[in-house]
């Protein structure tokens, strides 16, 4: 019997700041303290807090603990595990440096409800039974014992569940449209081509509970009659791969996957698909025509997938995390899920929490929520104390949302109103220093980068668009070229084959509506508020604060600054490359940004 | 390994495969043993050995085992903590790897507190 389990996340952000490192001391040292028989050591999937790894929880008494180093090992199984004292210094520190020592105490975890990543953090992903622990497909054998296929459908109906991939349409009425279709052979595919910047919560759903998807698309497949499903993840997510293949085997070797299952009639295959890592790919046409083997392209629709899909055939496309939901809508009742968020957006969302706050990581919220508490209760707030300027929603495809939104409840329609997305629940956080238009550019370097370029208002609108923006951040803009921008804009949106297109323009759009004074300055004024843009700002010596030691002339790449330890440091202002590592490196504040 | 061929089937592995995460989730009784230096050195060490093969024995869920540190009785450790849900908390004092089966028999699983060990009584 072990006494003890010690959970250490091996997550990706974990892994990258070392906890295969803790987790291997940490099994070198149990066994020379000779406590090898009775603390058990897991691997787990991702925290969320991921800005605090990495992290190591124990139990049974839920210890929390964060940035655990190889070095803290020999302390923690000393002092924790031994002798059952808690190793202060490895707490989270709250407010006023008050230790707090378990999960749910915590600020960023307080307010969150976990469904969707129930599972991530707390089980060994890599061991089935772990799953089947926590109730792990049990509602794979009640839809297949005790409901037909239509009740299955109504009761995703009533969860209220809608599309966490960022169309945000409801999935109940999804499956009934895949399940009226005709036909023996059906597909179900979930699309795991998660390629936002700075979105990873399917990343870590697939690596931390791989199960949970595979039951939600069985239960899927069994409410719309198909035998066979995909999961389509890009290449560059190789632990979840790894581990959704050890899943698929370990189901397999138990016979929850593959024929006959459970002893009924069901029988269902699946296969994982690597792909390329194109942004495109995640929409759904185009995905099905790589998954066939050809170029990722969307084609119009309709017909939609429901009625010809993979190679013709009907077929059913969710995102990972809505299918990750699925297990525990029809175990819990889809009224239980829909008891959760507002009258239209029900149940949790994942979001990833990134960009200037001082909590990056994943979170799962009750929709409703607002963006205030998201980023000032869970996140802890804005990075250095600066000042909140704008939150980026929906990813790429998204729009950048102001202070005046901050307490608008976090739903499809509320978000949409304001001009911005769910999308997949990518949230980065600007501060102060972020100049919107550079934002903008940033975004739609991105997707002009990602388009396919089937469709022309897409290929040449992006890339138009792209250059006027560059122009105005090079402070050689003018009104008749923002003009232009927006005029375009409007046109990309209307007129693009696919989502890439239609939501290309969103960033631009919304920092336009809420940030045109910025644009405005750039053009006008030929300076950038935030002071970020590189063409638009000068750097100066104030000779009062100046304490002429010379760091900054050392320092410079290119020797623009002139001068010596007795007159004084000037800089020339032609040869300047602006870079800025005078202003970083200056001891005294002494370089001005003009 | 076997594979699952019905609802049932899954359950019991459930059931069987319930020990794998059961000290992750809130137990019924917790069993504390004192694992500071007085209590190694007067056998702690020998205790907690005794209180795990017992569990595992008998086959008991929903019980933890815990460590905790020196509290200050120093003169009667191996000290023993038997928490009981909403029924307080009673240590046990000079535990031996004997008297285990006793009071994981008597107290941890029936209940009833083995009076002759017992040094003292935190109410809830």
């Amino acid at each position: 019997m072990y006494r003890a389990h010690v959970l250490v996340c091996g997550g990706t952000g974990c892994t990258s700041s070392g906890s295969h490192g803790v987790m291997d001391g940490l099994k070198s040292e149990l066994k020379k303290q000779n406590l090898d028989d009775e603390v058990l050591v897991v691997q787990t999937g991702c925290h969320g807090m991921c800005e605090m790894g990495p992290i190591v929880v124990v139990y049974p008494e839920g210890t929390f603990y964060c940035r655990v180093s190889k070095d803290d090992v020999p302390e923690l199984v000393e002092e924790h595990l031994l002798k059952g004292r808690t190793v202060d210094r490895l707490l989270y520190t709250g407010e006023g440096d008050v230790h707090v020592p378990h999960y749910s105490e915590i600020p960023f975890y307080s307010k969150q409800e976990r469904v969707a990543l129930g599972n991530c953090g707390y089980i060994d992903a890599d061991k089935i039974e772990e799953y089947i622990a926590r109730d792990g497909y049990e509602a794979l054998g009640k839809v297949l014992t005790s409901m037909t296929p239509e009740d299955v459908v109504e009761e995703m109906k009533t969860s209220g569940l809608r599309g966490r991939g960022g169309g945000g349409f409801p999935t109940g009425l999804k499956w009934s449209f895949c399940a009226k279709s005709p036909g023996p052979k059906k597909y179900v595919i979930c699309n795991a081509d998660e390629g936002d910047p700075g979105a990873f919560m399917d990343r870590s759903i697939l690596e931390g509970d791989p199960h949970s998807i595979i039951e939600g698309m069985m239960i899927g497949a069994y409410a719309m009659g198909a035998d066979e499903g995909y999961i389509y993840c890009r290449a560059e997510y190789p632990l979840a791969i790894k581990r959704l293949k050890r899943a698929i085997d370990q189901a397999e070797e138990y016979g929850l996957l593959g024929e006959n299952v459970l002893g009924t009639d069901f029988s269902f295959s699946l296969h994982v698909k690597e792909g390329a890592g194109a942004f495109v790919c995640g929409e759904e046409t185009a995905l099905m025509g790589s998954i066939e083997g050809r170029r990722g392209m969307p084609r119009p629709r309709p017909p939609f997938p429901a009625v010809s899909g993979l190679w013709g055939k009907p077929t059913n496309i969710n995102n990972v995390e809505t299918w990750a939901n699925v297990p525990s809508i029809i175990r819990r009742g889809g009224a239980w899920f829909a008891s959760m968020g507002t009258e239209k957006s029900k149940g949790t969302k994942v979001f990833a929490l990134t960009g200037k706050v001082k909590h990056t990581g994943l979170v799962e919220v009750p929709m409703g929520i607002t963006l205030r508490e998201i980023i000032f209760d869970i996140g802890g707030g804005i990075l250095g104390d600066k000042k909140f300027k704008a939150v980026q929603i929906g990813g790429p495809s998204g729009g950048c949302l102001t202070e005046e939104h901050l307490d608008l409840p976090v739903s499809y329609e509320d978000l949409a109103k304001a001009g911005a997305i769910m999308g997949s629940g990518g949230m980065v956080v600007m501060d102060e220093d972020n100049c919107m238009v550079d934002v903008a550019k940033f975004f739609l370097e991105f997707t002009q980068r990602e388009s396919c370029g089937k469709c022309v208002p897409c290929r040449e609108g992006t890339k138009q668009m792209l250059l006027l923006l560059k122009k105005i951040c090079d402070g050689e803009g003018t009104m008749e070229d923002l003009a232009q921008l927006e005029e375009l804009a409007h046109m990309v949106k209307d007129m693009s084959l696919c989502g890439l297109g239609q939501t290309a323009p969103n960033p631009v759009l919304t920092t336009l509506r809420y940030f045109r004074h910025e644009y405005e300055a750039h053009i006008k004024d030929r300076s950038c508020p935030a002071g970020a843009c590189q063409a638009l700002i000068r750097y100066r010596i104030d000779q009062d604060k100046c304490k002429k030691c010379g760091l900054c002339a050392k320092n410079c790449p290119v020797n623009c600054i002139d001068g010596d330890r007795k007159t004084q440091f000037v800089i020339d202002e032609d040869a300047c490359v602006r870079c800025g590592t005078c202003y970083d490196k200056c001891p005294f504040d002494a370089i001005l940004k003009l | 390994m076997a594979k699952i061929k019905s609802l049932d089937e899954l359950r019991r592995i459930k059931t069987s495969a319930s020990d794998l995460t059961a000290a992750r989730s809130s137990n019924a009784v917790k069993v504390i043993v004192g694992m500071g230096t007085c209590g190694i050195a007067a056998g702690a060490r020998e205790v907690m050995d005794a209180v795990l093969k017992e569990i595992e024995k008998r086959g008991l869920k929903d019980v933890s085992v815990q460590t905790t540190g020196c509290i200050g009785m120093c003169q009667e450790e191996p000290l023993l903590d038997v928490i009981y849900p909403n029924k307080g908390r009673i240590t046990y004092g000079r535990v031996t790897p004997e008297d285990v089966p006793r009071i994981v028999s008597e107290h941890v699983v029936n209940g009833r507190i083995v009076e002759d060990l017992v040094i003292a009584r935190v109410d809830d």
